[in-house]
């Protein structure tokens, strides 16, 4: 029992320092894509090719002062932040990130909670991380705060209908909602990608995800040419690099969830071993929310809504009972 | 009221604009095909490194800083006649006139100074200067100064500036400021 507890803390400490590391380091590839793909340069005075833009962005937001505006809301203003860090890394704790491995003759499962129910908990995680910009944005006693807690509520009530309906056909297949039973059924090859089997429902599922995580084509919470800085607007320093690295913690954790449920997870790809074919997996949804981001200009509010309730949804609710059809 | 509105369909509306998924694949690629062809090619990106690299495509018809002529014997060209004074739509041009007592002209600027921070780099003042005493081919972009007080140029800064084009072009036209 002790051992399992040293070893889930050592495991949860490990996450949560590489994925912020790998949240730094989201910065700057980003950064860099979304230049190249603009014909620009990017970051490039600190250090080689500006890779220690990322050093000396921590340092800014570390020594920067923490400010709280008069009327604010003190509490909730300096709570939300870490809500939306906190849920991003507690989604990160049910999703096996590895194949199992051994080293120094001890068998470690990349996993820091092996739940029956891991893919509920994660997208019920991510979900509440919505709290924190809607709390950030009417605490801070902002008018661009409220109109960026409003479009949190408008987007949460529109992509979560359609994240939990699509994901549901792959779970009617799988018949678990544990994402190692997922990854197991995926075990034999890239024919049995759940991919091939479910194409409707992956991108319905990635079309929600980009919404879950904010990412550019419904990034309307914080739409900097129409409500400054949204629900961040009267951030700075850490409290606003928190956000940040709640953002892209997020976008890690859909990532993760998009290759396991529909890309065969963390089994080897013929020479490729597991844990590189999940590395590359990860990678390329990564970009591809980069690639999205260079490439397509924002939805409104209302067209997300159109989307989400008019398209999304009747086709999630059709996949659906297609896929009971051929079940039964 | 609704007699007034007037309804413009939209212009070529295609199936596949409806549909949105070709055009949204179109955007991609045209994006993938900007990410592979810069990182082939670094210098395909037309950048320019701005503090280390200074602009090359400076012509002679930039309006740069503006910078006060002198004569062929060394002395301010200008005859303090308000004519840039008078054409300034930003009115940041201070003259103050004084009486030339060497006979080479009757008039010259005791002060001649010009805020730059109102200017607007119209040249209209060029234009107007009948003694070719004021020019902005200096091919000066950027002037940086700690307080307000350092963009006011006086008479000695603007003198001392040179022209970017051409050495004797820190000297009027022979002939127009003798006239």
């Amino acid at each position: 029992m002790d051992a399992l507890i040293i070893e889930t803390v050592v495991k949860a400490i490990v996450v949560l320092l590489v994925i912020s590391a790998l949240a730094g380091f989201g910065t700057y590839l980003e950064r860099k894509v979304l230049a190249f793909m603009q014909r620009r340069l990017g970051p490039m005075h600190v250090g080689p090719f500006g890779l220690l833009q990322i050093l000396a962005d921590g340092i800014k937001l570390f020594t920067k002062e923490d400010i709280v505006p008069q009327h604010a809301n003190r509490l909730i203003f300096m709570v939300a932040p870490a809500i939306t860090a906190a849920t991003a890394f507690i989604a990160l704790a049910a999703i096996p990130l590895f194949p199992e491995f051994t080293i120094f003759g001890y068998t470690i499962r990349p996993i820091i909670a092996d739940l029956n129910v891991g893919i509920l908990f994660v997208l019920g995680a991510m979900a509440s991380g919505l709290y924190g910009p809607l709390l950030a944005g009417m605490a801070q006693a902002n008018k661009w705060g409220i109109i960026g807690s409003a479009r949190t509520a408008i987007l949460f009530l529109s992509y979560e209908v359609v994240t939990g309906l699509s994901i549901l056909a792959p779970i009617m297949i799988v018949g678990s909602l544990s994402l190692i039973d997922f990854n197991n059924a995926q075990a034999g090859g890239v024919s049995d990608w759940m991919v091939w089997k479910q194409p409707v429902a992956f991108v319905l599922f990635l079309i929600a995800g980009f919404a879950e995580t904010n990412r550019t084509p419904f990034d309307l919470l914080e739409h900097e040419a129409e409500v400054i800085s949204g629900y961040a607007t009267e951030y700075s320093g850490m409290r606003w690099g928190m956000f940040f690295i709640g953002e892209y913690a997020n976008m890690i954790t859909v990532a993760f969830l998009a290759s396991l449920v529909f890309f065969g997870g963390f089994n080897p790809i013929g020479f490729i071993p597991g844990f590189l074919a999940i590395i590359l997996k990860v990678s390329f949804f990564f970009f591809l929310m980069l690639w999205v981001r260079a490439s397509w200009p924002h939805v409104r509010p209302d067209q997300l809504m159109w989307l989400c309730w008019k398209v999304l949804m009747p086709i999630a609710i059709l996949n659906i009972l297609i896929t009971g059809i051929v079940l039964l | 009221m609704k007699k007034n509105i007037k309804v413009i369909e939209r212009y070529n509306v295609q199936w596949k604009h409806r549909i949105f998924i070709p055009a949204i694949i179109e955007g991609l690629t045209i994006t993938a095909k900007h990410l592979l062809g810069n990182v082939n090619d670094i210098n395909r990106m037309d950048v320019l490194e701005y503090p280390e690299e200074q602009p090359k495509d400076i012509s002679g018809r930039y309006r740069g800083l503006h910078r006060l002529t002198h004569r062929e014997d060394g002395g301010v060209a200008c005859v303090a006649c308000f004519m840039c004074a008078s054409a300034c739509p930003s009115e940041c041009i201070f003259i103050e006139a004084t009486q030339r007592e060497d006979g080479v002209d009757e008039k010259m600027p005791q002060r001649f100074a010009i805020d730059t921070l109102e200017c607007v780099f119209c040249g209209y003042c060029v234009e107007a200067c009948p003694c070719d005493a004021i020019r902005m081919d200096t091919g000066i972009f950027s002037l940086i100064g700690n307080k307000r007080e350092d963009f006011l140029l006086e008479k000695e800064q603007l003198l001392s500036h040179r022209g970017a084009f051409a050495n004797e072009n820190s000297i009027a036209k022979s002939g127009v400021a003798s006239k």
